[in-house]
């Protein structure tokens, strides 16, 4: 185990090293362009995965807390507030919608939290798109500055920031708790799990994260229309993002972020719409057949036999302990 | 104040088609306790067919309800033999889990589909009789929307009908009550998962061809109904039809009243706000037994 954990240590440091180096090893602003979506999307799969993937709650309007952040900093920020203030603004405003939205909703149990958090996120894309008509683009000076590095370390430092805390998840109480609660939730309570508290807990951390992958989304788009952040799409993609490279793991995210948005690049070109019909596909094949995404692969690969007995942390969200 | 009749009269109208939208989703969630968030893109198919026949053959679109509610029943059975019959295995929560996010996949299909095949415009129907209107007391009928309600009333209580007194609609009440004792006493579970579902997706078919009387049908219509269909589901109490077909009525018509308050643009929002309302006071809905 010691050999293999140490070369687990030294593929982790050569990656961080790697990406902290990526704007200074290439001058080619597409590759920079594309390793800031995929660290998008990484951190913002991460995020849904630390509630729906650890603690077992499905939340369809992951977009909501996405756009929110998005809005927050975006308006704040060019409205005069330094980027960081604007951007942790955003977040507060993603957790506080957490704390509204999560205490109602995650009492219910059945569908009612799923169709809850698509409900509200529907409200808020209307909403949005009825009050706040004009396209969001930024003033001639700021992109004058324009430069792709600052975007890339934000976006590189959220995305380290949510998978460190989903690492964390694996080792710590309340990471047990989560994961208590996702397997049963009336044992978890019988051992002394505050079921519900967990669940809240999780759902405002998963939110928080996403307002602030919103808010990135915000400091990186020339010009979007605020209605845009709160499409459907921030949901779906990485809700596919987190089910292909393995639900309820640390590494599935990022690794589903990095597939996704190689396919996309390599689809979108030859495929046009078509590609959203080879995602949907991928989707479902993964749900039905592949519930452990990439990473169970990885683990059968690694550990051909039975694995060891009692629940397994980093297991998708459906196998049995 | 004839404003505002007119508004509540053309409410109701329309309610009874998200009655009848919501049923088919109700019915498979009570059966097979899962969730079919594609629901919407069913809908969505059962108005192009009424899009197409009409335009290609002009097939009045009542006609149409026929091969609509047959090809989408077909469509449902297909899509449980291929896709949702996976699931049943599963415990209760993992398998409704697992079906909302197939559903999820299953809606991205479709409307890249419908995309592709049919172009992203909307379309609509528009018979020789579309603008026809029933004057009463100075408010406004349209005949086409009173047809629809028409269709959605028979509908439902053609289901009611089959669930409550003949014997394939008693074994699917039965197993949606308990689906142990149903295999039990005999009933062919697997059989009835599969009616259930194939029905529910008759349902969206009959709606669809509806919705393509009066309304654009386009390969992005399918969320919002869905939506519709799963606000009505929860406030009518899931697997009560009477409360469903209420409950349909009760959204056409706050969505219509407070579009006419608030400006068209927020009728739906008024919609999911009401449902939020309901889902946290009263989660077993506004006509469900708690």
């Amino acid at each position: 185990m010691g050999g293999r954990s140490t070369a687990r240590g030294l593929l982790l440091a050569a990656a961080a090293a790697a990406l902290s180096l990526l704007p200074l090893l290439t001058g080619n602003q597409a590759v920079v362009n594309w390793a800031v979506l995929v660290l998008l999307h990484a951190a913002l799969a991460q995020s849904w995965n630390l509630l729906g993937g650890f603690a077992g709650q499905v939340n369809l309007g992951h977009a909501a807390f996405f756009g929110l952040g998005a809005l927050a900093t975006r308006r704040l920020w060019l409205g005069g507030l330094p980027l960081g203030g604007a951007f942790l603004l955003g977040a507060a405003a993603a957790a506080a919608m957490g704390v509204v939205v999560g205490i109602p909703s995650l009492r219910l149990r059945g569908p009612y939290l799923a169709i809850g958090t698509l409900a509200v996120a529907e409200i808020l894309r209307i909403t949005v798109g009825n009050a706040l008509p004009q396209v969001s683009s930024l003033p001639a000076a700021s992109l004058a500055a324009y430069t792709l590095v600052p975007r890339y370390y934000l976006a590189l430092l959220l995305a380290a920031l949510v998978t460190a805390t989903a690492w964390w998840l694996t080792r710590s109480r309340f990471g047990y708790g989560l994961v208590a609660v996702r397997e049963d939730e009336g044992v978890a309570e019988a051992i002394g799990v505050n079921a519900f508290r967990h669940k809240v807990a999780a759902f405002v951390l998963s939110g928080c994260f996403a307002g602030m992958a919103g808010g990135v989304f915000a400091f990186y788009h020339v010009s979007f229309y605020p209605a845009f952040a709160f499409d459907p799409l921030w949901t779906f993609d990485p809700l596919l993002i987190t089910y292909l490279g393995g639900v309820g793991t640390v590494w599935g995210p990022p690794i589903g972020a990095v597939f996704f948005l190689v396919l996309q690049e390599a689809l979108a070109l030859r495929l046009g719409e078509l590609h959203l019909l080879v995602f949907g596909i991928l989707f479902i094949a993964v749900v039905v057949a592949l519930p452990g995404g990439f990473m169970e692969v990885v683990r059968n690969f690694r550990r051909p036999r039975p694995s060891r007995a009692g629940i397994r942390l980093d297991s998708d969200g459906t196998s049995t302990p | 104040m004839t404003f505002l009749t007119q508004n509540a009269i053309f409410g109701l109208l329309v309610g009874g088609l998200y009655g009848l939208a919501a049923v088919g989703l109700s019915l498979v969630f009570g059966v097979l306790k899962m969730l079919n968030v594609a629901h919407g893109e069913l809908i969505m198919l059962g108005g192009y067919i009424g899009f197409w026949l009409f335009t290609l053959w002009g097939v009045d679109p009542f006609l149409s309800l026929v091969p609509s509610a047959l090809l989408l029943l077909l469509v449902g059975m297909l899509l449980y033999r291929a896709l949702f019959s996976r699931l049943i295995r599963f415990p209760d929560e993992t398998k409704l889990k697992n079906s909302i996010l197939i559903g999820f996949g299953l809606a991205l299909i479709l409307q890249t589909l419908a995309i592709l095949a049919w172009k992203a415009d909307e379309r609509t129907v528009t018979t020789p009789y579309a603008g026809s209107v029933l004057p009463v007391h100075g408010v406004i009928v349209p005949l086409l929307r009173l047809g629809g309600l028409a269709v959605a009333l028979l509908t439902l209580g053609g289901l009611h009908l089959f669930l409550h007194h003949t014997l394939p609609g008693k074994a699917i009440r039965a197993t949606a009550e308990d689906v142990e004792a149903a295999s039990l006493v005999g009933i062919p579970v697997p059989v009835i998962f599969l009616s259930a579902f194939g029905l529910g997706g008759a349902l969206a078919g009959i709606a669809g061809t509806l919705v393509s009387m009066t309304d654009a049908v386009s390969p992005a219509m399918g969320l919002s109904w869905t939506l519709k269909a799963l606000i009505v589901v929860v406030l009518g109490g899931l697997g009560n039809i009477f409360g469903t077909f209420l409950a349909g009525l009760f959204l056409g018509m706050a969505e219509s009243i407070s579009g006419f308050f608030l400006g068209n643009a927020y009728r739906e929002v008024m919609g999911l706000v009401l449902f939020l309302l309901v889902l946290s006071l009263r989660p077993q809905g506004l006509f469900g037994r708690g």
